[in-house]
């Protein structure tokens, strides 16, 4: 049955039932049964199954990542909850040293199945620090899977097939979806590692997207409709493994690629889709596929730096209008938000 | 200057850094829902005294470093109020041009040289200062300011043992107020160890003190300044304290659960400024109206400053990539 939940209850959900269905399945992290749950994706877990498999931790990051690989390696499987990416980093060495190769190095006799959540700030001043997008920093890791859903659906889909991976896996999720509501299914439902969705089908052009700046690519497709140019809109959902096959699929049909990503450009995963689509579609390609994502600068704060930082719904037009060589009218853009620039919507209201 | 005329000299100077640290807060917190300081703000309401007090025990050119909860250890220190408020707001004539943002202060005028929101992140860095002391041979001090989370990180213990093995002219400041976000010590730390004796074991001298005591905490760090001056390596203080507002925002939070009325009542009560007035009117000539016109002509200060910041400009949008490498041609 479908129900319409936020992307926070639909990790909720899943968290639910992963505990449920396995009683290995231990859930901890900074805050996670605090009053505010992970921004509500943890409320109610220690209630239901008490604080042996759900507590709070100390701020400890590579430490108590380093204990989730030990207890994995006993048959646990710990999900550990960031509130931020940018906190994750201090952990970078248990998480690359060990858990990346741990199955490979001794010959695959063990194996680490973690799951680490991790969430990306964006606007109202989260700044420097706090609103890292640094996806293909694990993608580049061998030995590391990483996720990042965009729908509530996927949400819930892609934690239950984390969590009951072999391996460790990255679940990254953008603060800016917390609200999004979608229908989800209810029940185990599991989204396979490793598959991109096609959101919309077009000949014109290939757009290849992942998480929050999918929801920015949804709009631009949508206004580039009524300009008649057609797109294919792929969401990534897993970067590693990464769904090449669709992707070129789409571009063999449009020949024409713009790739985005939520994380700066150099060494992005944009920049991995395009390598891959010129070394295999390079025949199919009508143009020079183009990348759109932030710039190579750390996030700044105030309000007014982030206005053009970020990119967005009308970057993404005005991006496939020069592809395309159109020359669109003013106004196209209609009424796109009703908040400002720095806010996902009404419902933000700081700070965090 | 005999000792009780000095007393009352710190006394005097204690109290107004607490004012105006306490009355930026407040105004900040009052005026936070006009949604026009658009960025994360940790404020210090309560914990004033160990902000004041460590500031005035130092010279303008000791170093400090600070985390997320940094505007009283800024103002502390001497840092600009106008830099400071116009960088919550996102301006350019913010101290940190508007890249920063509450987190993130600096005032190297005054030997403020950063702080970060990366729990236990500025602890290594306060260390780098201390060894660069030693080898300027000079007499400075760097201090370090973090809170009781940041001791459960690794490189909290990594950065002590350095500064024990090469007697680093360093101070370093525990602000223990209990919780981490909503976290009290008790789901983090094991009940009944004290972090100042743990320090203590791994050959930093230790000291623990009542952090809304200002007169406390100004001679204990005092003296620990001149320990450290005469280059007899770091030293370890542990405050206890408490933040009376939610950890991150304007609001007062104690209806949701993590902490009761009471316990915030209880702290109320020992409220480092009006301790601080009630000890120096009665030890010391100075009356209410005097402290009241000291209390007006911050607050005069703190209307300018915000002004200030309101009316400065934004950053230009473009300017955002700028600055990335030193010594880029402009
Ligand atoms: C490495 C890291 N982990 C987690 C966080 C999230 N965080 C921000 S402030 C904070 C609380 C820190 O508590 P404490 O050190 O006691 O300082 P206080 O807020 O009480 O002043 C936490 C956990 C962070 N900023 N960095
Ligand atoms: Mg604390």
């Amino acid at each position: 049955m479908m129900r319409c939940l936020t992307f926070v209850k639909a990790i909720n959900e899943a968290l639910v039932q992963a505990m449920e269905i396995d009683k290995s399945v231990i859930c901890y992290g900074l805050g996670v049964d605090d009053p505010k749950g992970i921004f509500g994706t943890t409320l109610g877990l220690k209630e239901k199954f008490g604080e042996h498999r759900v507590f709070d931790m100390p701020t400890s990051e590579n430490a108590m990542t380093g204990i989730a690989i030990g207890a994995s390696l006993n048959g646990i499987r710990p999900v550990m909850s960031h509130q931020r990416l940018d906190f994750f980093l201090l952990a970078m060495d248990q998480l690359v040293n060990n858990a990346a190769k741990w199955h490979y190095m001794f010959g695959g006799q063990s194996f680490v199945p973690i799951t680490i959540r991790l969430i990306i700030g964006r606007g109202w001043g989260q700044g420097p620090t706090h609103s890292q997008s640094l996806q293909a920093w694990f993608a580049h890791i061998p030995g590391l899977k990483v996720v990042m859903p965009t729908t509530p659906a996927d949400a819930k889909g892609l934690l239950l097939s984390s969590i009951f991976d072999n391996n460790p896996v990255i679940y990254i999720e953008h603060r800016w979806l917390h609200n999004l509501e979608g229908d989800v299914p209810d029940g185990d439902f599991r989204i396979p590692l490793g598959k991109a969705k096609k959101l919309r089908n077009g000949n014109d052009i290939s757009i290849v997207s992942m998480s929050y700046m999918t929801i920015e690519a949804l709009h631009a497709v949508e206004i580039l409709e009524k300009q008649g140019i057609s797109c294919d809109l792929v969401d990534l959902c897993s970067l590693k493994p990464i769904d090449l096959a669709m992707v070129f699929g789409s571009v063999r049909k449009t020949g024409r690629l713009l790739a985005l990503d939520t994380g700066p450009g150099t060494a992005s995963i944009a920049g991995e889709v395009i390598a891959r689509v010129s070394m295999e579609c390079f025949g199919n390609l009508k143009q020079a596929p183009q990348r759109l994502a932030i710039p190579d600068f750390p996030t700044p704060t105030s309000p007014s730096l982030t206005k053009v930082f970020y990119k967005r719904a009308e970057d993404i037009v005005r991006v496939v209008g020069n592809m395309l060589r159109k020359n669109f009218q003013e106004g196209i853009l209609g009424n796109l938000r009703n908040c400002s620039h720095d806010v996902p919507g009404a419902w933000f209201k700081g700070p965090f | 200057m005999c000792s009780q005329k000095k007393n009352f000299t710190i006394g005097i100077e204690l109290l107004r850094r607490m004012i105006k640290i306490r009355l930026t807060e407040e105004t900040i917190a009052e005026r936070y829902s006009e949604w026009k300081m658009r960025c994360p703000t940790h404020l210090c309401i309560g914990q004033e005294a160990v902000a004041a007090a460590v500031g005035l025990a130092l010279r303008k050119d000791d170093f400090m470093m600070s985390t997320h909860r940094a505007h009283g250890h800024y103002l502390g220190k001497g840092g600009d109020l106008n830099k400071m408020l116009a960088e919550i707001y996102g301006k350019a004539t913010g101290c940190s041009a508007g890249r920063g943002g509450s987190m993130h202060l600096i005032d190297k005028k005054v030997g403020f040289m950063g702080s970060t929101s990366i729990v236990g992140g500025t602890i290594p860095v306060g260390v780098g200062l201390g060894l660069s002391i030693k080898l300027r041979e000079k007499d400075q001090v760097s201090c370090i300011f973090f809170g009781d989370a940041a001791i459960e990180e690794g490189v909290f213990y990594e950065s002590v043992n350095f500064a024990v093995l090469k007697k680093l002219p360093v101070l370093f400041i525990c602000e223990n107020n209990l919780y981490s976000v909503y976290s009290p010590l008790k789901v983090r730390q094991p009940a009944g160890r004290k972090i100042y004796q743990m320090v203590q074991a791994m050959g930093c001298p230790s000291d623990q003190g009542d952090g809304n005591n200002a007169m406390e905490v100004y001679q204990k760090v005092s003296s620990a300044v001149a320990f450290i001056r005469k280059g007899e390596g770091p030293c370890f203080f542990e405050f206890l304290t408490y933040r009376w507002r939610e950890h991150c925002g304007p609001n007062f939070d104690n209806n949701i659960g993590y902490r009761t009325e009471e316990e915030y009542l209880s702290w109320k009560d020992k409220d480092p400024i009006c301790s601080l007035e009630s000890h120096l009117l009665e030890q010391f000539p100075v009356s209410r109206k005097e402290i009241e016109e000291m209390q007006n002509s911050i607050h005069l200060e703190i209307k300018k400053a915000f002004e200030f910041a309101e009316n400065s400009h934004f950053p230009q949008p473009q300017e955002a990539t700028t600055n990335l490498y030193a010594g880029e041609l402009t």
